[in-house]
């Protein structure tokens, strides 16, 4: 039974089928056998939140889960948050031009942590956004930055869609 | 820092999985989460023949009220506790102390049973299930039965689960009247593990004095442990801050031999214990009075 096994999944928008070892990690397979190497392996123990994706909607630690795991699954990596066109999600652009970020390491696990907070808060308190970014770490840009991005990021989705401003948070 | 190999099964009932756990007893090991056991395998510290796992269990993913308290199937994830807004009006205690562990990341993985099974020493929910006399019910070949939860915990990850069984439900009693609760700890970074913690209820008779209290420490031996000379300076007493401290002091006994590692040394977490235990029973007196 460590042959390969079958698994069906959708990462960002797209159908896959699969057979992969059961002891493939999900990031593993992510990088490697999708080529979306824009998730990143950092600590693989779950403790730098590098490698974070969401999982039907909930961002999860990727190198904490096997591939097998994810039959079934909607996932989406940092690949999916930006246009088909290249262009930049408000988050990516926000961390941009904010300095959110410096060597990128591990952008792409705050990137999905924060899209996550964003989807449920459209206008996070301060202390939201640590409690939803405490999990990824950064050595090297700081963590003001990286808040005051997500505040921009929030504040443009929530102008680009008024709507999602008069949300009823749960 | 990749896992080994090993065969893979994911059943989808529990019976189904307690077969599997039969015919592969030794080398079998359960996946709830992952989020403890992930790590374990990558870094090589157990290599277990094949893995069963529960994720496509559906049938161990509930949060129900009976009883006058909570019933929670094994395979619910932390996320879904924490935003479950019958816990959070009726079962504070078990809502604080879910938010107090890993980060959303993990809590949205992590699962309940998993945590509970898993029987680290530092973490929340076996000292909070230790703490409000949770009940823990198992699956095995012979059947299911029910255990309290000071008798679920023998040593360190170490509980009562037979080799063939599975944890399927933790029951959770609601915290009588007039009970205040306080779960406390010190972690360096919010979402770590804790060096040490405290689950403490106290209950505030009608005469204004402490009638139960309960206090539960974790992450200062290889099980939680519960502090009884502590709890009896405090029952019968008018609550007040030199009785928090007194209380504090009396945990050192039930503290043999804490771990000492590159987080705090044993005689830090002693120490932490007393602290914990103090503020933790005025928070928990304060809550009592409010509720009163």
């Amino acid at each position: 039974m460590t042959a390969p096994r079958p698994i069906r999944l959708t990462v960002n928008g797209v159908s896959y089928e699969a057979a992969v070892e059961p002891r493939t990690t999900l990031v593993d397979f992510l990088r490697q056998d999708l080529g979306l190497t824009g998730t990143h392996v950092g600590c693989e123990q779950g403790a730098c939140g590098a490698c974070t994706i969401l999982l039907n909607g909930q961002a999860v630690r990727s190198c904490l889960m096997l591939a097998v795991q994810a039959d079934g699954a909607e996932v989406m990596t940092v690949e999916g948050l930006g246009g088909r066109d290249g262009a930049l999600h408000p988050l990516q652009q926000a961390f941009m031009e904010e300095h959110g970020l410096q060597c990128g390491f591990c952008t792409p696990g705050f990137l999905m942590s924060a899209y996550e907070l964003l989807q449920q808060h459209p206008q996070p308190s301060d202390d939201e956004i640590k409690e939803a970014l405490g999990g990824n770490l950064c050595r090297c840009t700081g963590y003001m930055a990286i808040m005051k991005s997500v505040r921009v990021a929030a504040t443009k989705l929530r102008a680009a869609s008024p709507a999602a401003a008069g949300t009823v948070e749960k | 820092m990749k896992p080994p190999r090993f065969e893979y099964a994911a059943p989808t009932t529990v019976a189904e999985a307690v077969l599997l756990l039969q015919e592969h007893e030794s080398e079998a090991k359960i996946l709830a989460g992952g989020q403890s056991l992930m790590p374990l395998l990558n870094m090589r510290l157990t290599r277990p023949g094949l893995l069963i796992d529960l994720g496509k269990v559906a049938e161990l993913k509930y949060i129900r009220e009976s009883d006058g308290g909570l019933a929670i199937g094994a395979m619910t994830t932390k996320r879904t506790v924490e935003d479950s807004a019958m816990v959070k009006s009726r079962y504070p205690l078990l809502h604080a102390a879910t938010l107090l562990i890993g980060h959303a990341q993990i809590r949205n993985r992590g699962t309940v049973g998993g945590s509970l099974a898993h029987a680290d020493p530092a973490a929340e929910y076996p000292a909070l299930a230790v703490a409000v006399d949770a009940q823990l019910r198992a699956v095995g070949p012979k059947g299911e039965r029910t255990m309290a939860a000071a008798e679920f915990y023998v040593s360190y990850l170490t509980t009562a689960l037979e080799p063939t069984e599975i944890l399927t439900e933790v029951r959770v009693p609601a915290l009588a009247k007039d009970t205040g609760w306080s779960c406390a700890e010190v972690a360096r970074r919010h979402g770590d593990f804790a060096m040490t913690g405290a689950v403490v209820t106290v209950q505030l008779g009608s005469d204004g004095r402490c009638a139960q209290s309960r206090i539960v420490l974790f992450g200062v031996g290889p099980t939680p442990l519960r502090a009884q000379a502590a709890e009896q300076v405090v029952i019968g007493q008018t609550p007040s801050e030199q009785l928090w401290a007194q209380a504090g002091q009396r945990v050192s006994e039930v503290i043999e031999e804490p771990l000492s590692d590159v987080h705090a040394s044993a005689e830090y977490r002693r120490y932490l214990a007393q602290v914990l235990t103090r503020r933790a029973l005025a928070e928990a007196a304060a809550r009592a009075r409010g509720a009163a």
